[in-house]
This record gives structure tokens, sequence and C-alpha cells, in this order.
């Protein structure tokens, strides 16, 4: 198994700032503000200082699971395009200092966590960054072309620790929270994947496209998405959000629908099919569908977890419709 | 060719940088924990009887 020592002996020295690109900060910053809805969304009064300590540690482990994804995955991360800048592979970071980096902000947030707020957060936590850093990092990615759906739940985990850290204990609709961003994770990366495909075939990582092909990707996509709208709109009917939500998941969910629609009809990454040895590998072909899709996906997340957060935080009532 | 005298300086200027950023995370984490042992034990210290 290539590993992370495989990377070549820095000659550039490591300034702070690439150990703070160890911790993956633009991730961290997606895991940060659902975390925080969560935590709004709890209904139990958090000291605020306790508040941001929990928001603080949640954003320190998930830092700390990328510096752990870095140090094991810096094999891969050399041979794509997007990610060979990256501490590691460009050798400005030693693989032992990520992993020492990773596990020391591990041990920090976690015991933080359970000595500030309560036990069953800082478990949660725990076990957010043991499934991303060792079945995400370490078995899925590089075994099965359902990496991301399964692994996506570390991602998806946040809000629920938020809530727990609040509360002390983790309800239907703090899972719903979870159940969003778990099932918007795969059409997510199976877009973004569906041009970028080449890179992904070239580090030997089974992503969808590479294994199943462009087709078969796309129509997951699709599925995926028709799955993920109701449960985008269900916090409107338990209690969790009121009519603007519903207006922006639902109106949101349609145009989402109408891209995974598009991107079905496209030919977005047929001809970056690595299975097709046509020699041609212009990733162009549909991608705009794709690319159009990946963007909207962004957006619409933080919509639906900004409308949550700000009807909490504004008081707004909830839709009580079928409570 | 690289020149030695500006890399040793690079290097030291990038261990001063680490140094500085390393000694300001220690800073944060003490107070870090001497709010949060405050605000976990404030009340009870406050409501001790003797």
């Amino acid at each position: 198994m290539a590993m992370a020592t495989a990377h070549p002996t820095s000659r550039v020295p490591a300034r702070w700032q690439d150990y703070v690109q160890l911790l993956k900060p633009r991730v961290m910053s997606l895991v940060v503000f659902t975390a925080l809805t969560g935590l709004v969304c709890a209904p139990a009064h958090v000291n605020p200082i306790l508040g941001a300590v929990a928001i603080l540690c949640i954003a320190v482990g998930a830092g700390a699971s990328g510096a752990l994804n870095m140090w094991y995955d810096a094999d891969i991360d050399a041979a794509m395009r997007r990610t060979r800048g990256r501490p590691v592979p460009a050798g400005r970071v030693q693989g032992a200092d990520a992993l020492a980096l990773g596990v020391v902000l591990s041990l920090f947030s976690v015991m933080l966590m359970g000595m500030a707020l309560n036990w069953f957060a800082a478990g949660l936590l725990a076990f957010t960054i043991l499934f991303y850093a060792v079945v995400y990092t370490m078995w899925l990615k590089r075994w099965t072309a359902q990496n991301i759906v399964i692994g996506g739940l570390a991602g998806a985990l946040p809000p629920v620790i938020g809530w727990a850290a609040a509360t002390g204990a983790a309800p239907a609709n703090a899972w719903l929270l979870c159940a969003i961003i778990f099932m918007w994770t795969p059409p997510h990366f199976w877009a973004l994947s569906l041009y970028t495909s080449e890179d992904y075939a070239k580090a030997g990582v089974p992503m969808l496209p590479v294994v199943k092909g462009a087709a078969a990707t796309r129509l997951q996509v699709l599925i995926y998405s028709l799955m993920l709208i109701p449960v985008c709109v269900a916090p409107a009917f338990s209690g969790l959000g009121g009519a603007i939500y519903l207006g922006v998941s639902g109106l949101g969910g349609l145009v989402f629908l109408l891209l995974a629609w598009r991107l079905y009809r496209s030919r977005a990454g047929e001809a970056a099919d690595p299975r097709n040895d046509d020699g041609l590998y212009d990733v162009r072909a549909g991608a705009r569908d794709a690319r159009n899709l990946f963007a909207f996906s962004i957006l619409y997340l933080a919509l639906l977890f900004a409308t949550l957060l700000g009807e909490h935080l504004m008081g707004a009532a909830p839709l009580e419709l079928f409570r | 060719m690289s020149d030695p005298n500006r890399e040793a300086e690079d290097f030291a200027r990038a261990r001063r940088g680490r140094n500085i950023a390393l000694a300001l995370g220690l800073v944060v984490f003490v107070i870090l924990i001497f709010v949060v042992t405050i605000v976990r034990l404030g009340g009870s210290v406050a409501e001790r009887t003797f």
C-alpha cells in the first residue's frame, strides 16, 4: 500500500500557512456552518461561550481529519491536478508531521468537547474523525465506487454533533439535518467527478464515472437528486423549518431536479470516460451541465442551512403541519 | 544555482513564523481552558456554602 512516506524530502521550508492548509479550511468552513445550524436549532439554551467552544471543537476535529487524510492520501494527491499542490505531496510538510498534527488536534478537540460540553457530543466527534480518517480515507476511497456515498456520513454528522453539544441528545430532527447532507453528497461529488474523472482514473481512485462510466453516473445523480429533495423539504413538516424554509427548499429543489435532469440528458463525462480508449480526453462534452449542478448543489445546501439558521435566530415559528 | 545564504534566511524566516504561530496557539489554549473552567464552575463556586 502506498503511504505518505513516498513523498520527496522537503527542501522547501514549511510555513505556518502550510499547516493551516493541512486542515482544509474551506471544508472546515462548511462544517462550522452546518454544526452551528445544528447547535442553534436544538431546543436548548447553551452558554454562548460554551457554544463557541463546541463549534471550535467541531472545526478543529474536521481539520484534524483533513490532516490525517492528507497524510494518508499523499500518493493519490500527488497524481491529481487538483491536489498536487497540497503541502505533503508538494514536499513542504513531512507526512509524519501531518500525521502528528492530525492525531494531536483530534485528541484536543474530543477531550475539550467532553470536558466543556458533554461526552455524548465528544463521542460523536471522535466517531466522525475516525470514520473519515479510517473508514473513508484508508478503506472506502480506494476500494469501492460507493466511497463517497458511505463516506459522506462523516461530512453529514457535524449538525448532529452541534445539536448533541447543546442538548446532550440527538433526536430525529438532528438526524434529519444529517440526512440532508448525506443525500446531498452523492449528486454533488458525482457531478464534480464527471468533469474530473480523468484525474481520478490517473490516481487509481474508483470514482463512479471511472468504474461504471459516465451514463451510469448521470443516472445515479438523477436518482439521488429525486431522493434528496423530499428529505430537504421534510424539516418544514417536522417542526424544524418555517414557511421561508418550505419555500426555499421547495423552489430550490425544483431547480436542483431540473439541473439533474439536464445533466442526465447531456453527454457530460462521455469523452472523459477513461474506458473509452479513443485517446481523446476532451472533458468539455456536457461539462457545463455537470458544472451547473455542482455549483447549484453548493448554493442549495448553503441556502437550506442559512434559512434554518436565520429562522431560528429570528424566532420564526416553525410550520407544525403534521405534529 | 540557489544562494545558500538566501536559503538559510528563508528557513529561518519560516521557522520564526511557525514558532510564533505555535506560541499563539499555546496562549489561546491556556486562555480557552481558563475560560471554560470559569464558565463551567462559575455557578458552583458562587453558590458554595462555607
